[in-house]
């Protein structure tokens, strides 16, 4: 059920079932049969951690998406809400508590995820239904394993909240994720960090480490490095378009907690008797993740390769399917038969991936697209980005969707280090005039959170940052990589690139652009019990988990794994995020409506 | 040694043995005469209300509290009311239930805690008995009221009172009860002349012990064992019953031979007993009842009280505190005269050894030959434990530690943990500590409450060495014990601030894990705020001392606390409470040196408090965002009017933020909403809300070009994007004629690609001819693709020489229809190529 978590370098699958084990635990403490009524933004998250088969085992019965009102009538001992701790919720659990049957009283439980908070509890108070509370529990998740190297806290806005509302909660819950996993996979020797809010996780761990100090986790250090990422140390590399097989299907179809919703018509599956049959309606919904040996193939590839890798495969499979004719004795068939089922979810998986590549590549070969990453491209390599883009513009007089043309100048933006007065002005109009006066508060934050800028008088470093770290690579070869910007076809992420460069030869080496990036960049050290100390084997490679604080891409990841597969790198990436994010959902994120709250 | 039995006495297939624990230290005139008397069980402290039954106005009752050898920890005259019983709870809480019901709770060193009622219906008809029971909820009471109706409270610190159902035929007290637990439920056993009843929550059910013998006409006197799992009653005729509580076996019964009521009865077994005995006791006389017929009887030159164990029955008297049990199967084994158990041959081999004679190689080898040796060993670390002179747990220790010697591969864990739990028992049993606890109770209780009750009794030193000497984890252990005295140290009042604080500081500065924050809400709660906050700089986490300091009344320090721990629950909790706390100003003042907290309490505002959030924008200064709330709060409102002037509060501010930009595109909004408005008006079009393309787009598809010109020249609409508004408005109308008319008008911005592709995208090739000539040279051949003419496409590419243009084209040619022109194609490209 779990496997995908098994196969990475650190078995992150403890993680889940220290997770399993909490849930476990609180379920059985409302004794008796049970409704849960979900905080509808945890249901995806929690897809992560268990099934419903799991919460069956535990007597839940019946499951209800919080809102006002009464909740709906079950013949249950108990109800349970599972819920963020904020105020809005607060209210409404309340009204559910208040409006409940009085003849048939039910049991009321909550739980909090990740944490419990006095001022949710103040609330319930005021509202005078603390008391109708058998049991008020935290439910500690953090970081959920995502993937076999990948964790993630499913937390939506916490890029937005850091940087624009500096609201830094989701750091505090990021600093106590990580010491959760310190206490399962033991303290990790030496920190790095760089940027406000790397700072501010790594004194906060700090911090609880002195807090717990006594309280020593007597396990060999898993970890060796951990580094800390702000997201806007890098605000380039989510904006630029993914050019990775997840990564295109996250940008145009967008991958959900690990699921993905594709239209239906190209999985129109036909069977034997019933061909023919309408098609079906319903999106068809695919959970990615590396427990698919086709998918952990081809995922990280960029887009070029991708044709013939399954090209390759599908002669595998029916190769392999060809095979039934040489099998003359008994004892060949009988083996062959015992390896059908396997062949055959590997052809339904390349069945599966071969249509999703095929829509992909409907909108890649397009002008569109193409036009757009031309445009992309020549930020990137800084051609023309001091002055108004007629392509843009063009985009904007034919009213394309907002947030491409707000991923395309926040990208002139950040690859000029700023526009000219009259340039921002003269988009931000455009804008305005053509999408509506209404957005005039997105525009600011994107401002506020340094996306957009006017020039200051300081010279544009975007080139000099450029050719240090060598973003551009002009001879790419996309289908067998050896450097990293392969994920983006010429542009390697800059995020990647800091991390490869701490790994060897330092960032020493890089002193002058660390100082041109945002925020302080950093060194701690943890103090590991002796006797714990690594014995590294010759050969053993390090193993460093990143942190992204405010999102990373799918390619960002794509380019980390490259990194641990590189024969000579001597590092493993384990990689740790508050969300998964690509250029539209941040943006997306970023954006205010002042329309949507009327009443 | 060779009196370890002594004091041994057979009864049916065992021995019993009484063990002197200790004399007592306390000097009573009267012995225990006229006392009110409660034993703690596990060697607790025993409570004494001395003069209780003298009941004359003048002369006050006495309470005293002594350890279990008789040494004084409290003793003070007692004030209230007229005590019914006395007894412990799990935790050394002395309980003291009054006539009416109150119970009184005093600590270990009568100290007062708090009081509770057993409820009205007993405080109406008064406590006639009462009983104070444990069960693994806690320690219970159970009351007879002067109504003849028990109540009970399982748990005293969580308080439920039960009622239970009434006694069918009871005239006046019942001869006797006890409270039993079973099926997780407290339920009593009254008997009432003959009769049994089993009361519980619901019902009253009449139950017959098997094999009760005939003769009886009453049941004086019953008790349950430690365990409640066994029953022994007592009746008129003398006979003792034993079975099992739930009265479904009868185990033995024996004839006394004495009629009349005891004082007291009790369970006298162990775990692994080898028969039920129970210990009846009347004046001056005890026995000892088992399975056979005899009985052993001690003569009793003093009042005593008895005090079920775990493990046997401890005797108090006025001068003496004695231990009866049965004896252990080890110690049987080996003490017993001419035994030739492996372990007693391995203490004789052991003896000889000492003597240095070579009859010790023959016992060793005569057990051995039975390979029976670690059975040996094991014998006499098991009784070794269980005897309580040092010098015999010694001689034990030794010929177990000598056989262990011949063996190899014996796990050592079970000799070394017993050397270990012995050195500890032998401590805390010592007369000055006075806990006389045996082995299979200290198993039972374990190292943790040990330390409690040590703890509890004040003696810090010997429960930090308990602690080291065990190894038990710094946590649990010494950092626990540490912050127990840091507590009581607190207290001190004839100790100045400082020199506490130092002492404090200084002992618990290596002790991980301390919560500096208890010791300091302890000394906060007896009045030393200054010493609690010096006491909290000590503390780590800084999220532990914000509630206290809040309690305090330290409000800055506290927020600051708050946002050092980085939780910003916590800060949330500490902004509302300053929020109830102070005055408005006071508080916006306080919140703007802490940004954090600040834009924390921003956030709440925007989601809860609006106009809050403006006043803080207002006393900060911050135009920038007030003209942002004006244009959200703009939205909010449905009326024309109300949303310009809102927007012009916005544009002021915005001017006043010398946000130019802003400024201007606000007033261009407003401009734009009068603008839709009257044409709304006018001509009844939907506009109001629509961005500025928008409003045009539609005001072209209505035919109002008029109206679109002008917004196109108010608002200073690039040429190039009204262009394209207007063809692609003009092409989605199908107005052919107006587009056609509108490209003619000037030389186009966009070029006329757009116009042939908005024509093909419309399905008109006929349109899209028209403009196909116009195309400037570099879109030519694209133009002639869209509307489908590939000689005039290829014309186009040839002439122009461009190679990847002529590719495309052949691209799009099919080898049937144009044969010719690809060949045409192919020769131009080579030569394209050439060049």
């Amino acid at each position: 059920m779990a496997s995908h978590l098994f196969c990475g370098r650190v078995n992150l699958n403890i993680l889940r079932e220290a997770a399993r084990k909490d849930l476990r635990e609180f379920l059985d403490k409302c004794s008796g049969s049970k409704a849960i009524v979900w905080d509808e933004y945890l249901t995806g998250p929690f897809g992560l951690i268990a099934q419903y088969s799991l919460l069956k085992e535990h007597e839940v019965e019946k499951m209800f998406t919080l809102k006002g009102g009464r909740i709906p009538s079950a013949a249950v001992k108990n109800i349970v809400f599972f819920v963020r701790p904020r105020l809005e919720l607060m209210d409404i659990i309340a009204e559910n508590v208040a409006s409940e049957d009085k003849l048939h009283p039910r049991d009321f439980h909550i739980l909090f995820v990740p944490r419990r908070s006095l001022l949710c509890e103040q609330r319930l108070k005021e509202k005078g239904v603390l008391n109708s509370f058998t049991n008020i529990d935290e439910y500690i998740l953090d970081l959920i394993p995502y993937d076999g190297d990948l964790l993630s806290m499913e937390s939506e806005s916490s890029f937005r909240e850091c940087y624009l509302e500096s609201d830094q909660t989701s750091l505090y819950h990021a600093a106590k994720g990580l010491m959760t996993l310190q206490a399962l996979y033991g303290t990790i020797p030496q920190i790095f960090g760089k940027g406000e809010c790397a700072r501010h996780v790594a004194n906060m761990m700090l911090r609880m480490k002195r807090e717990f100090a006594g309280s020593h986790t007597q396990i060999l250090p898993v970890f060796d490095t951990l580094l800390l990422l702000d997201r806007n140390v890098d605000l380039l590399t989510p904006l630029a378009t993914q050019l990775t097989y997840e990564g295109l299907i996250d940008e145009i179809f967008s991958i959900t907690n690990g699921y993905v919703k594709l239209p239906p018509e190209k999985f129109a599956q036909k069977k034997q008797g019933e061909g023919g049959k309408d098609l079906p309606t319903e999106p068809k919904k695919l959970q990615l993740n590396s427990a698919e040996e086709l998918y952990a193939e081809i995922r990280d590839k960029n887009f070029n390769a991708v044709g013939a890798a399954l090209s390759k495969k599908a002669k595998v499979i029916s190769a392999a399917f060809e095979e039934r004719h040489n099998a003359k004795t008994v004892g060949e068939i009988k083996q062959f038969v015992s390896q059908l089922p396997h062949m055959q979810a590997a052809r339904s998986s390349l069945a599966n991936h071969t249509s999703i590549a095929e829509l992909i590549k409907d909108i890649t070969t397009s002008e569109d697209f193409f036009d757009s990453l031309t445009v992309e491209q020549e930020f990137m390599t800084g051609v023309d980005t001091d002055k108004v883009s007629t392509y843009i513009e063009d985009c904007v007089a034919q009213k394309d969707p907002l947030i491409k043309i707000l991923r395309l100048v926040c990208m002139q933006s950040v690859c000029n280090n700023g526009l000219k007065q009259k340039v921002l002005d003269f988009y931000k109009r455009e804008i305005l005039q053509t999408y509506g006066y209404k957005h005039i508060l997105t525009l600011k934050n994107l401002e506020k959170v340094g996306l957009l800028k006017p020039q200051s008088t300081m010279r544009n470093n975007y080139p000099t940052i450029r050719k240090t770290l060598k973003l551009w690579m002009e001879d790419t070869n996309e289908q067998n990589p050896n450097d990293i910007s392969y994920v983006y076809s010429g542009y390697a992420p800059l995020s990647v690139r800091l991390t490869q460069v701490l790994a060897r030869p330092g960032w020493r080496s890089i002193e002058e652009v660390l100082k041109m990036l945002p925020g302080p960049h950093f060194e701690e050290r943890q103090q590991v019990p002796t006797g714990l100390h690594k014995k590294r084997q010759p050969g053993e490679n390090r193993t460093t988990l990143v942190f992204f604080l405010g999102g990373v891409t799918y390619a960002e990841i794509a380019a980390l794994r490259f990194l641990s597969n590189m024969e000579d790198s001597g590092t493993e990436y384990i990689i740790a995020t508050t969300k998964l994010i690509n250029g539209t959902s941040w943006i997306k994120s970023l954006m205010d409506s002042p329309e949507e709250n009327l009443p | 040694m060779a009196f370890v039995t002594a004091n041994w006495n057979p009864l049916g297939e065992s021995f019993y043995r009484k063990i002197e624990l200790y004399e007592m230290g306390w000097n009573l005139k009267d012995g225990l005469r006229e006392c009110l008397v409660a034993a703690a069980p596990y060697g607790g402290p025993i409570a004494l209300l001395k003069g209780h039954y003298r009941r004359s106005p003048s002369a006050r009752p006495q309470l005293e509290i002594y350890s279990s050898s008789g040494l004084p920890l409290a003793s003070f005259p007692w004030k209230s009311g007229v005590v019914k019983q006395l007894g412990w709870t799990v935790s050394d809480d002395l309980l003291c239930v009054q006539e009416d019901g109150t119970v009184l709770v005093y600590d270990l060193w009568g100290g007062f805690k708090r009081h509770f009622s057993m409820g009205n219906e007993v405080s109406q008809s008064q406590v006639l008995e009462t009983k104070i029971f444990h069960s693994p909820y806690g320690t219970g009471v159970a009351i007879l009221t002067g109504a003849l109706r028990f109540t009970l409270a399982t748990n005293i610190d969580d308080i439920k009172l039960r009622r239970l159902p009434e006694v069918p035929g009871l005239q006046e007290a019942p001869s006797c009860w006890a409270v039993l637990t079973q099926d997780r439920q407290s339920k009593v056993l009254v008997a009432n002349g003959s009769q049994l009843f089993i009361l519980d929550n619901t019902a009253c059910t009449p139950v017959t012990p098997p094999g009760l013998s005939p003769q009886a006409s009453s049941i004086v006197h019953m008790c349950v064992s430690f365990s409640y799992k066994y029953l022994a009653l007592l009746t008129d005729s003398g006979h003792v019953w034993m079975g099992t509580s739930n009265l479904k076996e009868k185990l033995s019964e024996v004839d006394t031979k004495i009629k009349t009521p005891p004082k007291q009865m009790a369970w006298c077994r162990r775990p692994k007993s080898q028969q039920p005995s129970a210990v009846v006791m009347w004046d001056g006389l005890l026995i000892v009842v088992g399975e056979c017929k005899e009985t052993i009887q001690y003569h009793l030159d003093d009042d005593s009280v008895l005090v079920p164990e775990l493990d046997g029955v401890r005797i108090i008297s006025g001068t003496h505190h004695e231990l009866l049990q049965e004896v252990p199967g080890a110690c049987e084994e080996i003490f017993k005269i001419a035994s030739m158990a492996p372990g007693a041959l391995l203490l004789e081999a052991h003896k000889e050894y000492e003597k240095e004679s070579q009859k010790a190689d023959e016992y060793l080898r005569e057990i051995k030959e039975q390979s029976l040796l670690s059975e040996a060993v094991r014998q006499c670390v098991e009784a070794a434990g269980h005897e309580h002179e040092p010098e015999t747990q010694k001689t034990l220790l030794r010929a177990a530690s000598f056989g262990k010697c011949f063996l190899s591969n014996f796990p050592p864990e079970q000799f070394v943990s017993m050397c270990r739990d012995l050195r500890v028992l032998n401590a805390v049993r010592d007369y000055t500590v006075g806990i006389p606890l045996t082995h299979t109770q200290f198993k039972q209780m374990t190292v943790q409450v040990l330390i409690d009750r040590l703890v509890y009794r004040k003696l810090y030193p010997l429960a930090i060495e308990v602690c080291r000497y065990l190894k038990t984890p710094e946590y649990q252990g010494v950092s626990r014990v540490l912050k127990h005295w840091a507590c009581y140290k607190v207290q001190q009042k004839e100790e100045s601030d400082e020199v506490i604080a130092k002492a404090v500081s200084v002992k618990l500065a290596d002790a991980a894990g301390i919560s500096y924050s208890e010791i300091a809400t302890k000394a906060y709660e007896s009045g030393r705020t200054e010493l609690a906050i010096k006491l909290l700089e000590f503390e780590p986490r800084s999220g532990e001392q914000v509630p206290l300091l809040l309690k305090m009344k330290k409000s800055p320090l506290a927020l600051s606390k708050a946002i050092e721990s980085g939780d910003t629950d916590l800060v949330y909790t500490v902004v509302m409470y300053l929020k109830n706390e102070l005055n408005r100003g006071d508080f916006f003042m306080m919140l703007r040196n802490q940004p954090v907290a600040l834009s924390l309490y921003k956030q709440f505002c925007k989601h809860q408090e609006q106009d809050t959030l403006k006043d803080l924008f207002n006393q900060d200064d911050d135009h920038e965002e007030l003209g942002n709330f004006y244009v959200k709060a703009s939205y909010k409102d449905q009326r024309l009017e109300a949303r310009v002037a809102l927007l012009q509060s916005a544009v002021d501010e915005y001017y006043k933020a010398k946000n130019d930009f802003s400024a201007k595109t606000t007033e261009d909004e407003m401009r734009l909403l009068r603008f839709q408005r009257k044409l709304e008006e006018e001509k009844g079009e939907q506009l109001v809300g629509f961005s500025l393309h928008d409003t045009m787009t539609t005001l072209l598809s209505v035919g109002l070009h008029k109206h679109a010109e002008q917004l196109y020249k108010d608002f200073r609409v690039p040429d190039k994007r009204f262009w394209w508004l207007k063809l692609k408005a003009l092409a989605e109308k199908e107005d052919w004629e107006e587009l056609e008319k509108f490209g003619k008008t000037k030389k186009s911005p966009v070029g006329y690609l757009p116009f042939v592709e908005v024509c093909i995208k419309h399905h008109n090739k006929y349109e899209a001819k028209k403009y196909v000539s116009k195309v400037t040279p570099e879109q030519k051949v694209k133009a002639h693709l869209a509307v489908g003419d590939m000689e005039g496409a290829a014309e186009a590419a040839i002439e122009r020489r461009n190679e990847s243009e002529i590719s495309t084209v052949l691209s799009r040619c099919s080898a049937t229809t144009d044969h010719l022109l690809m060949e045409r194609l192919n020769r131009a490209k080579a030569t394209a190529v050439k060049k």
